[in-house]
């Protein structure tokens, strides 16, 4: 028997409204995969999300005060006990006036953020205007959720300076985006929040503001121990972002908390003079 | 087999694209349209063509709002034009949803003259045969604008503008009678445009004012008859002023 040819019926010419990648919106294409079978599904999700999620050992933290907004990082790389690098910039630049953090999977992080900043240019170009940091973190965050449950890892801040003053969002890789004055993100979080939380006033000038950001870092570095490395701090105001410091912990300790000299043994009659 | 994936809109040997060309001629057809932007304030106004006896009026508006602030009006097939508005309404959402922020009158124009132009240049499709005319604020600075898109996909703004039936007469009169304007001025002006090719009276033109505070308002035949009345009195008074000296001499 013939089979019947199909294959006039088959278009060459593109489908009005096809996939053109300039006009996507992260969402509608992404990829896909067979899931297994099994009776307790959500015990599987679960484990399987244990088993990719890498655990995200650093410290960042940014607040906005009435100057700006302050950006905060250590520099620290771990694989689990092993420090793989003290020097890893975990501040990136978007753009001139947006600063995003980066703490979970490295590649991800820097990927992303490069994403996301050329499309802030291309968003200033078309629209002869530029982006305002509520949009750039939405279209982070859309991304980001378009790969949910894939085993991205990020755990970003997006903090920049637009018309509507300074802006600081939280976005992660579940999907999440929080508007705030005040994030810390990483495995040092907690024992920076504390730090930031006792420290913390709105009319702070940039340098009190400069230095309760390096002194949360610190303290999250002295005690959590995959934070390390370099304090960096950043400052975003109203004409962009500048570095403020890049501090070394170990040094900042010994700024902070000066070594007594050591008591030497003296003879006695120098030891009545010298305790006196 | 037939294949009905050949593009109907190819050029021809001397560079035109006739399928766009005889869409512009579909819009030639269209019911007259016009659009005038003031310092603070935009006005669209179309040409209403007698509606029959049993036909509910209401249910023919030929001046839709996309948004809050924007505003569309439009010249040509009126089925292709609410596939198009309804897509623009759509992506005004979007942009709400995605940016956080309302669109500008210039990105919803680009967008809708983008659609058109899609529809010039793939396969099995044919023109959107409309041309709009687009007015808003830009919600960042509350500048008014009045932009024109047509078949083609092209679009820029505009002062003062006419598109449908006799626009090249409407055009030629804001050519010579257009100055900056504002509030019940820049209504007159539309109206005055619109009279030049359309039987006097309310009940033939459609006017709708879009100003910053108060979003898209469309004026009532009543309304819209004293404004004629004002404009006919003031040329009744203009004529008689050219006579008065003529008859002194």
């Amino acid at each position: 028997m013939k089979q019947l040819d199909f294959s006039g019926l088959e278009s060459s010419a593109p489908l009005y409204g096809g996939n053109n990648e300039l006009f996507s919106d992260g969402f509608t294409d992404s990829p896909s995969f067979d899931l297994p079978v099994t009776s307790d599904f959500d015990g599987f999700q679960k484990n399987s999300i244990q088993m990719v999620k890498p655990a995200k050992g650093t410290t960042t933290l940014a607040f906005i005060f009435k100057d700006g907004v302050m950006v905060a990082a250590d520099s620290r790389a771990s694989m689990g006990g092993y420090i793989s690098s003290q020097s890893v910039k975990k501040i990136i630049e978007i753009n001139p006036y947006m600063l995003g953090t980066m703490a979970g999977g490295a590649a991800d992080c820097q990927f992303w953020h490069r994403n996301l900043g050329i499309k802030c240019r291309l968003h200033e170009l078309a629209n002869k205007r530029r982006i305002s940091v509520t949009g750039a973190s939405k279209l982070l965050a859309n991304i980001l959720y378009s790969y949910r449950g894939m085993g991205l890892s990020v755990g970003t801040m997006i903090a920049g300076w637009d018309e509507k003053g300074p802006g600081l969002y939280y976005v992660d890789s579940e999907g999440g985006r929080l508007k705030g004055q005040k994030f810390s993100v990483g495995s040092g979080s907690p024992y920076a929040y504390g730090v930031l939380d006792s420290g913390y006033k709105y009319d702070m000038t940039i340098d009190e503001a400069a230095e309760l950001a390096r002194r949360a870092i610190y303290h999250a570095t002295f005690r959590d121990g995959a934070s390390g490395g370099v304090a960096s701090v950043y400052h975003v105001g109203p004409t962009g972002w500048t570095k403020l410091s890049g501090d070394d912990v170990g040094e900042l300790h010994y700024s902070y908390y000066p070594v007594e000299p050591a008591v030497v043994e003296h003879e006695m009659s120098e030891a009545v003079s010298a305790s006196a | 087999m037939a294949r009905y994936d050949r593009a109907i809109t190819v050029f021809s040997p001397d560079g035109h694209l006739f399928q766009v060309e005889y869409a512009l001629e579909a819009v030639r057809k269209g019911n007259a349209a016009v659009g005038v932007r003031g310092t603070d304030i935009a006005v669209l106004g179309v040409e209403k063509k007698s509606t029959a006896k049993l036909q509910d009026s209401r249910s023919v508006k030929k001046i839709v709002s996309l948004d809050e602030h924007v505003a569309l009006a439009c010249a040509g097939l009126k089925a292709d034009a609410r596939v198009l508005i309804n897509r623009a309404r759509i992506e005004c959402q979007s942009h709400r949803l995605t940016l956080e922020d309302p669109v500008t009158v210039e990105y919803i124009t680009r967008y809708i003259a983008g659609l058109q132009q899609k529809y010039t240049q793939s396969g099995g499709v044919r023109p959107f045969g409309l041309s709009t005319l687009i007015v808003g604020f830009d919600p960042h600075t509350g500048v008014p604008s009045l932009y024109q898109t047509d078949p083609s996909g092209t679009f820029s703004a505009w002062k003062a503008n006419a598109t449908g039936r006799n626009s090249n007469s409407m055009r030629e009169f804001l050519e010579k009678n257009y100055k900056e304007t504002s509030g019940q001025e820049t209504v007159k002006l539309a109206i005055r445009a619109l009279l030049e090719v359309v039987e006097s009276g309310g009940k033939n033109i459609e006017i709708a004012v879009m100003t910053k505070e108060g979003g898209l308002r469309q004026l009532e035949e009543a309304e819209i008859d004293a404004i004629v009345a004002e404009i006919e009195a003031e040329k009744a008074a203009a004529e008689a002023a050219k006579k008065a000296p003529l008859k002194e001499n």
